[in-house]
């Protein structure tokens, strides 16, 4: 099979996609939670997508229906996180591992007694971006447009608070209110790349391209720009691959993304040598 | 306009889960008015001016900010902030110089806050004024601590404050690089008409450029000119000859 055949089928189409939109949230966003040391909230939500699916399938909601009990646990899971960590006497971590705690013990227990774990559960566990549905790119379109757009209207702002949250407020930035955006966006995307890598993979979308920008970086917008390219080719090319090696898409990009670290954190060590250590 | 009294503080106490840490602080500053900050480890010093600013909660007592009560001033754009460097700045963080001194502006913008031509050419004035232009390009996770402390100062006068807060700016300076730094505050105080507020361990060398003293331990010991400072009892009693070797270090 040559490339132009692979991207004549309308399901690889679709999956090239929606799997590229995600990517470039995922990547975006990872930047301002690697910066932030909020890197694992990614892997957290993730947890609670798998209980909130394990409900979506008990109560026989499949495919882009899961997403209607899916979408709001995971955003009210990642306020709560961020509550624990400003109220809760926990650090970022604690909040996380405890949040996550619940979800994946919820979907546990529900995906026991529903029967063990059967080939929808399965597929979210470690994704399917082949099978994705049109309703499903439809839907991760009009989210990525929301997610992009409230990126570019508050850039500054998650650009000061990721700086200092002290000096954001003192700027007269409500430092609240953007944290909260900020893990409201990281949630829809989690929820949305769920479906690309699965549960299990989703934090390496969140923090291998924003890892691998910082390596060679000069400058916040440069940054945002090399993890968003990187987080896209990655899934343009694991996908192609996996189709032309018979691999499982979502692990092959994966190891896509950690190719391109190698390669960045080599080069950051030929291009800056006095600054490598 | 001089004599505008700028913060004011009544009876302003704080605590933390292991106790008081400023108890009934009243006192004010007036515009132009560079006042050192001084007091043993544990005083306070920090807590009083990170609660002026609205970021550590007063448990009683009150304070304003040109004559606004904190919990209703929105004027930040009036206000320069600038706290201990080393604490604040990730090494890796990936922002240059330029982009870091530009977010001395966002408290001058409405919402969608963006930079113009203006602002650049702003940024690049402050850059100049502080005599570190050539660093515009370089990541802030490169500089050395005086170049970066600059930088910071850059930001935080970058959109014109009336005040200018700094909370131990100097901590990771060497001693001359110390004394060039107060010199550059009292030259934007002077220049600019910034009312200062500067925090530091070191009261012989602030001695040299504050107009006012503040003496804090827990409590306010002392609030005046240098020269009461040195003649006072409180600070007799306080630092013995040490007061008279502070009053040498000015003259």
């Amino acid at each position: 099979m040559n490339l132009l055949e692979i991207l004549s089928y309308g399901f690889i189409q679709r999956a090239l996609l929606a799997g590229t939109l995600i990517a470039l949230l995922c990547s975006v966003l990872g930047v301002f939670l690697v910066l932030r040391r909020l890197s694992l909230i990614g892997d957290g939500l993730a947890h609670v997508t798998f209980g909130s699916t394990a409900i979506a399938l008990a109560l026989k909601l499949y495919s882009a229906m899961s997403l209607l009990v899916s979408m709001p646990i995971v955003l009210l899971a990642s306020l709560g996180i961020l509550k624990l960590t400003e109220k809760g006497r926990l650090s970022g971590d604690a909040a996380i591992g405890l949040v996550s705690a619940v979800g994946i013990s919820v979907g546990i227990v529900l995906a026991s007694a529903g029967g063990g774990y059967n080939v929808d559960l399965l597929s979210y566990l470690f994704g399917n971006i082949l099978s994705i549905s049109r309703e499903e790119v439809v839907i991760a379109a009009l989210l990525c447009v929301g997610v992009i757009l409230l990126l570019t209207l508050y850039y500054h702002e998650l650009f000061a608070i990721s700086f200092s949250e002290e000096l954001a407020m003192v700027s007269g930035i409500r430092t609240s209110f953007i944290n909260s955006i900020l893990v409201l966006l990281t949630a829809l995307s989690v929820v949305l790349a769920m479906k690309l890598v699965g549960i299990m993979l989703i934090s390496s979308m969140l923090i291998v391209p924003a890892a691998s920008a910082l390596q060679l970086a000069r400058g916040f917008k440069v940054c945002i720009a090399l993890a968003a390219l990187q987080g896209c080719s990655s899934v343009i090319i694991g996908i192609i691959l996996s189709i032309l090696s018979n691999l499982p898409a979502s692990a092959t990009i994966v190891l896509v993304n950690l190719l391109f670290f190698a390669a960045a954190f080599l080069a950051r060590r030929i291009i800056y040598p006095k600054n490598s250590n | 306009m001089p004599g505008e009294v700028i913060v004011t503080t009544e009876l302003l106490s704080c605590s933390y889960r292991e106790g008081r840490v400023l108890e009934d602080i009243s006192f004010q500053v007036e515009r132009g008015d560079y006042v050192g900050i001084v007091g043993p480890n544990g005083s306070g010093k920090s807590t009083l001016v990170k609660a002026l600013l609205g970021l550590v909660t007063i448990s009683s007592g009150r304070a304003t900010l040109f004559g606004t009560p904190l919990s209703g001033f929105r004027d930040w754009h009036k206000v320069g902030y600038l706290p201990q460097s080393l604490h604040l700045v990730n090494p890796v963080f990936p922002a240059t110089v330029h982009e870091t001194v530009g977010l001395g502006l966002l408290s001058c913008k409405k919402f969608p806050k963006r930079l113009n031509t203006s602002d650049k050419n702003k940024i690049k004035l402050t850059l100049e004024e502080l005599g570190i232009l050539d660093l515009k390009f370089k990541l802030v996770g490169e500089l050395s601590g005086g170049q970066l402390q600059r930088v910071l100062l850059a930001r935080a006068i970058v959109n014109d404050p009336e005040l200018l807060v700094l909370d131990e700016p100097t901590a990771a300076l060497d001693p001359e690089t110390r004394g060039k730094f107060y010199a550059m505050i009292a030259d934007i105080n002077r220049t600019r008409g910034v009312t200062v507020l500067l925090v530091t361990h070191d009261s012989g060398t602030i001695g040299e450029h504050a107009s006012k003293m503040l003496y804090l331990d827990k409590k306010l010991l002392f609030y005046g000119s240098f020269n009461e400072f040195c003649c006072s009892p409180e600070m007799s009693s306080l630092f013995g000859e040490h007061s008279q070797h502070l009053m040498c270090h000015r003259h």
